[in-house]
């Protein structure tokens, strides 16, 4: 544990109460949301500290995730911070704002409960929906527990405000196993998070008359291009970013958050990369192959957007075979998500290490240590034969 | 409006435009297939036509209406329907530039 200058209190909180606990702290000027499961909880829990008077927020209860997205913008067009919650089908509702909220360069954060897509109806854990919207210029951090969604949640804020980025951010926690349990989380203090994320002083504000300026001009051929190159500079910015507000906030709390994590990574000769909740049975996992004198390690990821090249390059060096397990699966692919940024990642800096692509615990499967062991001898299977074949594989499949 | 393309460092983010009455700079009379012909000897004057015109582009002097600004006019006919003499005619813009 390393020297906190602030203690908070540890409070036995549910995800989704945990990020509404964060919400509260922050205290939006503007909420615009509409309630899917498993994200209903954030909503209905911070529609109740409005309802209390705990906060100043004017809370937009809208028709559809469309209109909560687009509620946010307008609002931050205003001037005003803007934040929403939602998950898989609410997500996809949104799609078409979620480029306007990048394009105009609104620093809203919002909170996804990862849900799978339908069909078949399912609103269990996926990581389909936050995976699906990965390039539309929103910054991505993922959390393993429901201490990282309370903690993503006080950094998002910071990092989309930040004058070298002012971009949206998606803090993402699995649904259910994340969002519906139990666990501790050190909650902050109310007085060290209102100085933590500070007054908000924004660029631009349509209601500024002195000031006049004009969002949505239509933009041709002549401008179109130049007016969307800044937003590459923007991400990249981030890039350096994420890690000095994680630096700051290491200072603040004693907890470190970086772009990646890693578990007995350095000196494992196989390893595997995971995002989200499931690092948890992976940390069990390596533990138990540890036990039996084999060298396994865990590679975190918590910023898929912008994606840390440099780190997973550099963490993943000298390994002799890597698995990628994803919680979703792209049809009709090179690979998963993650896969072709890790494959891109080594590829462009000349190092082979054999890759395979499990995809795991699709639609709320649980995914269990023992699992997870299994791929860590699938990749000393892999070291002793040289062979990776089949490079794509599924986890906790019935293969008949 | 010709000036020289700007770089995309020299360029407001998101396409923002940070200035008002800009457009003054756009001549949108480009767009105009039909031209608003108004016949000044009929009118009234009652200004119904410069109150409607989306581009502001009926022309006045000395409170009277004394022709339409081509430059921004987009022919979109709005005079001409709002016109209580019926004095505005529109007019194929193509064919009176033959004859000019």
């Amino acid at each position: 544990m390393r020297f906190a200058s602030i203690k908070g209190e540890v409070k036995a909180l549910e995800g989704d109460n945990a990020v509404a606990e964060a919400m509260r702290q922050i205290n939006p000027d503007v909420v615009a949301a509409y309630p899917i499961t498993p994200q209903t909880e954030i909503v209905m829990t911070f529609s109740e500290f409005v309802s209390d008077g705990k906060v100043d927020t004017e809370f937009i209860p809208v028709e559809s995730e469309h209109a909560a997205l687009s509620a946010c913008i307008g609002a931050a067009l205003a001037g005003a911070r803007a934040q929403t919650a939602t998950c898989g089908p609410g997500l996809a509702l949104m799609w078409e704002m979620l480029w306007v909220a990048s394009g105009w360069r609104l620093p809203i954060v919002m909170y996804i409960t990862n849900r799978a897509f339908n069909a078949p109806l399912n609103i269990l854990c996926s990581h389909d929906d936050s995976m699906g919207s990965r390039d539309a210029c929103w910054i991505q951090l993922y959390a393993e527990t429901q201490q990282e969604a309370y903690d993503n949640a006080l950094q998002a804020i910071r990092i989309a405000e930040h004058p070298d980025v002012l971009l949206p951010v998606m803090c993402c926690m699995d649904g259910f196993v994340l969002s519906h349990t139990l666990a501790p989380v050190e909650v902050l203090p109310d007085e060290a998070v209102k100085n933590w994320v500070g007054n908000y002083t924004p660029r631009y504000s349509v209601l500024d008359v002195d000031h006049p300026v004009t969002y949505g001009a239509a933009d041709f051929t002549d401008y179109y291009f130049e007016h969307k190159r800044p937003q590459w500079e923007a991400m990249a910015n981030a890039s350096r970013v994420i890690a000095e507000i994680g630096e700051e906030y290491e200072k603040l709390t004693g907890r470190r958050y970086r772009f990646i994590d890693t578990y007995q990574l350095e000196d494992a000769e196989i390893a595997i990369i995971i995002l989200g909740a499931t690092a948890g049975a992976t940390r069990v996992a390596v533990d138990q192959l540890r036990k039996d004198g084999i060298k396994a390690g865990m590679l975190k990821i918590r910023s898929f957007r912008p994606f840390p090249a440099d780190e997973v390059m550099k963490a993943l060096k000298g390994k002799k075979a890597v698995a990628i397990l994803e919680r979703t699966g792209f049809f009709g692919a090179q690979g998963n998500p993650v896969f072709l940024e890790v494959a891109t990642a080594l590829y462009l800096n000349k190092i082979q290490i054999p890759l395979v692509n499990y995809i795991f615990g699709l639609g709320g499967r649980d995914t269990v240590p023992e699992q997870i062991c299994s791929v860590f001898h699938d990749l000393l299977e892999i070291v002793r034969s040289g062979q990776t074949e089949p490079v794509f594989r599924y986890l906790g499949l019935r293969e008949f | 409006m010709i000036q020289k393309p700007k770089g995309w460092k020299a360029l407001p983010i998101s396409g923002l435009i940070l200035e008002g009455g800009n457009s003054v700079g756009y001549e949108t009379g480009s767009w105009r297939a039909l031209r608003p012909v108004i016949d000044t000897e009929k009118c009234s004057h009652c200004m119904l036509c410069w109150l409607f015109c989306p581009d502001g582009s009926i022309k006045v002097r000395d409170s009277k209406v004394s022709g339409v600004d081509l430059r921004y006019c987009k022919g979109c006919g709005i005079c001409a329907v709002e016109c209580p003499r019926q004095v505005i005619e529109m007019l194929e813009e193509s064919q009176l530039r033959k004859e000019a």
